[in-house]
């Protein structure tokens, strides 16, 4: 019973792991030990795939090592398995936060949690700003590209886009 | 509307180039903006709880909006949104992603799309400061949360639940 088995490991993954894609990657390690549905190596190399494919990253490494495990339909379960677990878990606290969102408490806890949200935006940036190589063009187009995106206000995925065409006409 | 839903998360995970966060910029103009579904606030919101609940953080934030829209059902169909992307392009590009990556058009591709990410997310924190940095307390939150992450790797987890904890201190205090 792969399939089960494979399900239920990226259910365990998707019950513990908290926060970003990347903390799915010590899991997807002691995976790696224990059945040797793929060897580190490879999980090394699904680390920068799913880092650039399009996609939240933790689903792209559960897709990805799941295919790798047992094809499309281990893809298809590794994924389902990684993202039920939240579903049920956020569904329960979106009933009970509808009841608490408008009350005192809540937003004095809010009142200083957002702040940090936004470091975690600011961190986010910071992290992705690694995988590029800063020199004088690279910032040059940034700037350019945020100037256009704070004036012009177009929607994002048309700047994305234009990034992307960018990149490969200039040789980024 | 179940189908707006689902079409709406589809495009934002088609987009979102770099994790959860990298998502903010396009949640903030299909579905704050443009389709008036949730206020920042409940994206701010979402982020915080979802950053300290199980699983992953991209996925909790669509299952929330979903939920707020439409229950159970607006769940499923966000949360399905969001995912089937990677699904379908991972899959259908299992085989060759291991080439593609290495091709230099498809890096200089990348490249270029994270630059654009970066400035979207700065862009998101500028229009965001305003809201959220109305304080000297918020301000220490925000620059000791920084320093946190950047120079000590710490994660987090820890840091969204000492800023809860902060706060309800600062409630006592008043």
């Amino acid at each position: 019973m792969l399939y089960a088995l494979l399900f239920w490991e990226f259910f365990k993954i998707g019950l513990v792991a908290l926060g970003g894609g990347m903390v799915t990657v010590p899991f997807l390690f002691n995976l790696a030990d224990k059945y040797r549905w793929f060897t580190h190596r490879e999980l090394v190399d699904m680390i920068a795939v799913a880092e650039s494919s399009p996609g939240p990253i933790g689903i792209n490494m559960a897709t990805y090592a799941g295919y790798k495990t047992a094809g499309i339909t281990g893809g298809l379960i590794a994924t389902c398995g990684l993202v039920l677990p939240s579903l049920i878990v956020i569904i329960i606290i979106a009933g009970i936060l509808n009841k608490y969102r408008q009350s005192d408490k809540f937003m004095e806890i809010m009142h200083t949690v957002h702040p940090a949200v936004l470091a975690m935006i600011l961190f986010a940036g910071i992290e992705l700003g690694r995988l590029v190589v800063v020199n004088q063009t690279a910032i040059i187009i940034g700037i350019i590209f945020w100037g256009a995106i704070h004036f012009v206000k177009l929607h994002p995925i048309l700047y994305i886009v234009a990034g992307g065409i960018t990149g490969v006409l200039m040789g980024l | 509307m179940l189908l707006e839903l689902f079409w709406s998360f589809f495009k934002i995970g088609l987009f979102t180039f770099g994790g959860g966060y990298a998502m903010i910029p396009l949640l903030q103009s299909e579905i704050v903006e443009r389709k008036n579904w949730v206020s920042e606030e409940e994206i701010m919101d979402y982020y915080s709880i979802g950053q300290c609940t199980p699983g992953i953080i991209a996925v909790n934030v669509s299952t929330f909006t979903g939920y707020k829209l439409r229950g159970i059902k607006g769940a499923v169909a966000a949360t399905l949104g969001i995912v089937c992307p990677s699904l379908i392009i991972i899959t259908a590009l299992a085989n060759i992603l291991n080439i593609l990556i290495e091709n230099e058009a498809v890096n200089h591709a990348f490249s270029g799309i994270r630059i654009v990410v970066i400035a979207l997310m700065a862009d998101v924190i500028i229009n965001m400061w305003r809201k959220n940095i109305k304080d000297f307390w918020q301000f220490m939150v925000f620059a000791i949360a920084v320093t946190a992450m950047v120079f000590w790797g710490a994660s987090p987890f820890w840091i969204i639940i000492a800023a809860a904890f902060f706060g309800l201190v600062l409630r006592k205090g008043n």
